[in-house]
């Protein structure tokens, strides 16, 4: 009778370890190809002159994606810095003064509506709200999309992060006769540290591949990003959407795959190095 | 683990209950054998000795293990201590038990030469009832026992004087006997022990129940 | 002996729930105080009205009056941050700031004193030999707090604690976190302690109130059964549940 048992338990367990297995290498598998396949695709259009030179017109020769490159970064960068200090500020107030409970349900509920809001409609907001005004496109704008966009993800997480330090060390702050502001800014935000810079860089990562808010902001521009305020911005994702699908010339396609491919590239070793930079390193006890 | 320490102290009381009835035994056999001068059941009572002996070094071991393992307190601390310092004067009857089955043999020499005899069933009843009755008190928790024993201590010192006016008339009066007459007085002098044994008990039961020590105020507060 | 601390008629609150009722309890000046009881009876609260670190959330307030020096603690006229550094609180569980182990005990000297820094130095120094800490940590002070053992934490957290030269020391089961060999080392600081600084520990270990302290007091459901020498308290309780409590019937 035992017997029996304990082999239709084991055989239970080998199969589900089967299924998670299949499951895992399913997922993998998928990202396996997508890379693969931009790889294969976009390594043919990489060279020197394609990270040095700006974007041309088609038949122009010496074309590159360096002035999306540059775009990118001052628009991802224009966004961070106008996205995290308000998102840090809102995430520590919801983790330490939760003086007014409504409030703070408030925040909360907003910063879950606005995660879940497609981002094209982010980016037809600011379209009204700064390009039709304006009568221009701006990498400002886009930034504008951009932070709005990352705010709650940096919320959320610096108010987790925060949240993690446990409570003894806030008592432990305040028994030494420190000031709760003092407590939080010195002492809870130095402890969650390395968590609170992962969260930001992750949620960098994460915008820096939005397409949709960029094509109403941002669009593009086939010259150096010297126009951030009042003009046109090149960047990376409208560049590959305008090479992979606007232009029925294949060198164009080639160079749209080579632009993801350096998108790829970047936003992997973002993540990837996040995650090992940072990583919580264990004590001896 | 309250439990374990609950059947620890039951087992103890249980033993300290049996070596008890071995030594008033003892006192019992040691005294008939004073009466008929019976030597064989006198060197009995010595051999027994023996028995207690180890009963108590048996009892104070578990004692020491309690103390120990459990480190009681309060109350447990106090019932531990008494049951160890109760032990210790349980030992000491049995003691005086032997020393009265010693003189047996000294006493049997005068043969039925004797004139006058002391007889002893009286103090010893009342010496042994009142080792039993602190012994019941110590077990039951019975503080009106113990005060009782102490009260009845004095009835006792009665007996043994009167015994020493006895052996000092006969002594005169029959110089011959002298020898046996102090060896009477010698029983007298150890059931008085027995009996002031008996009131020390029922100090300490009074110390356990009380946290108070009482030793030595007796003379004055518990008459 | 004179009376450093004393609770009259204290009562607290978490919400509408009562949870301390009419404490009234003499902490002696110098010694060292055990507050015992079973989980649950109030004494870390307790403890937590003492240096009013309670007001950390919003929902708990105290009743009744908390004296240090004569002093009611619990008025709104009362300095907080000084009352603070006057008296020192250690936790359960270890707390080092994410700093150095200098910067950990430098902190409350930078937060109340203007100080040089060979003073500060001199200071830290002072404090950590205090805690029985110097001599393991001399060469490392540069060091992260964290990366210390928990016993050598709890000890740094114990130098922090005394850096600013409090009067008053609290410890909430200070030893419940260390292994028995950490105990022992920070129970025998403890009783150097007290020659300079009033103590008073809660703790679940009775072997290790009666090893330590002086006066005892014992807590049931928010209530003070008994307080009185700690030698008395445990040979002889007045209060049949003191008794049932240290002998192990019941908690």
């Amino acid at each position: 009778m035992k017997k029996k048992k304990l082999f239709k338990r084991k055989l239970a367990n080998h199969i589900f370890r089967i299924f998670s297995l299949l499951a895992v290498l399913l997922a993998s598998a998928a990202m396996l190809v997508i890379v693969s396949h931009v790889i294969r695709a976009g390594c043919k259009a990489l060279s020197p002159g394609f990270f040095l030179n700006p974007s041309k017109p088609y038949g122009v020769p010496d074309s590159g994606i360096a002035n999306a490159l540059l775009g990118s970064m001052m628009i991802t960068l224009g966004a961070a810095l106008l996205a995290t200090p308000p998102a840090i500020c809102a995430g520590i107030y919801l983790a330490e003064f939760r003086d007014h409970p409504k409030v703070t349900a408030v925040l909360r509920f907003s910063a879950n509506v606005m995660m879940g809001m497609p981002s094209v409609l982010v980016g037809l907001f600011v379209y009204i709200l700064m390009v039709v005004p304006a009568g221009h496109f701006s990498g400002l704008a886009a930034s504008v999309a951009l932070a709005i966009i990352m705010f709650p993800v940096v919320m959320r997480t610096t108010e987790d992060m925060l949240g993690m330090v446990p409570y003894a060390l806030r008592e432990a702050s305040l028994a030494i006769g420190m000031t709760r502001t003092r407590t939080t800014l010195k002492i809870i935000c130095r402890s969650a540290r390395k968590g609170l810079i992962t969260g930001i860089l992750l949620a960098l990562a994460r915008v820096s591949g939005e397409t949709a808010p960029l094509l109403f902001t941002a669009l593009f521009a086939d010259s150096w990003p010297g126009d951030y305020l009042s003009g046109p911005t090149p960047n990376m994702p409208v560049l590959i959407t305008e090479y992979s699908t606007n232009s029925p010339f294949a060198a164009m396609h080639q160079a749209g795959w080579g632009a993801a491919l350096v998108i790829t590239v970047l936003v992997l070793a973002l993540n990837i190095g996040t995650r090992i930079l940072f990583r919580e390193k264990r004590h001896a006890p | 683990m309250t439990v374990h320490f609950i059947s620890e102290i039951e087992n103890l009381n249980m033993l300290l209950l049996e070596v008890t009835s071995k030594a008033e035994h003892a006192v019992y056999q040691a005294i008939q054998a004073t009466l008929s001068h019976d030597v064989p059941r006198a060197q009995k009572v010595i051999d027994s000795d023996d028995d207690i002996d180890a009963a108590e070094i048996r009892i104070e071991e578990e004692c020491l293990k309690i103390l120990a393992l459990y480190q009681p307190v309060a109350g447990d601390l106090r019932k531990v201590i008494t049951i160890l310092k109760v032990n210790n004067e349980i030992e000491r009857v049995g003691d005086l038990a032997v020393n009265i089955a010693e003189r047996v043999f000294d006493m049997a020499s005068y043969g039925e030469n004797t004139v006058e005899k002391i007889d002893f069933e009286e103090m010893m009843s009342k010496a042994c009832g009142m080792l039993k009755k602190s012994i019941d008190s110590l077990t039951y928790h019975d503080i009106e026992t113990a005060a009782e024993v102490i009260s009845l201590d004095d009835e006792v010192d009665k007996l043994h004087h009167d015994a020493y006016l006895f052996v000092r008339e006969k002594m005169l009066k029959y110089p011959v006997q002298a020898g046996y007459y102090l060896d009477c007085l010698t029983i007298s002098r150890c059931l008085e022990r027995i009996a002031d044994i008996a009131t020390n008990i029922s100090e300490d039961v009074i110390y356990m129940e009380q946290g108070k020590i009482v030793r030595h105020l007796h003379e004055g507060e518990q008459k | 002996m004179p009376l450093k601390l004393e609770a009259r008629n204290l009562n607290f609150f978490y919400g509408s729930q009562q949870v301390l009722f009419d404490n009234c309890l003499p902490v002696e000046e110098k010694k060292i105080t055990a507050v015992i009881g079973p989980s649950g009876c109030g004494k870390s609260t307790f403890l937590r009205v003492c240096n009013r670190i309670f007001e950390l959330y919003r929902d708990q307030r105290a009743e009744g009056e908390l004296l240090l020096d004569g002093v009611n603690v619990l008025s709104s006229e009362i300095d907080v941050l000084e009352l603070r550094r006057n008296i020192g609180m250690i936790f359960q569980k270890p707390t080092p700031f994410p700093m150095s182990v200098f910067d950990n005990v430098a902190y409350p000297l930078k937060l109340h004193f203007k100080l040089s820094r060979s003073e500060t130095h001199n200071r830290v120094e002072q404090a950590l030999r205090g805690a029985s800490l110097w001599e393991e940590v001399k060469d490392k002070l540069k060091a992260s707090g964290l990366a210390l053992s928990g016993g050598q934490q709890q000890r740094l957290c114990i130098a922090r604690a005394i850096a600013a030269e409090p009067e008053v020391l609290l410890m909430d089961e200070p030893t419940s976190a260390l292994d028995p060999l950490a105990t022992g080392k920070i129970e025998e600081l403890m009783v150097e302690l007290k020659k300079r600084f009033t103590i008073m520990v809660v703790t679940h270990n009775m072997q290790q109130a009666a090893r330590i302290s002086d006066a005892t007091a014992f807590f049931y459901k928010g209530i003070i059964i008994e307080y009185g020498a700690t030698t008395r308290i445990f040979t002889n309780p007045v209060n049949r549940k003191t008794e049932e409590y240290i002998t192990g019937r019941f908690g």
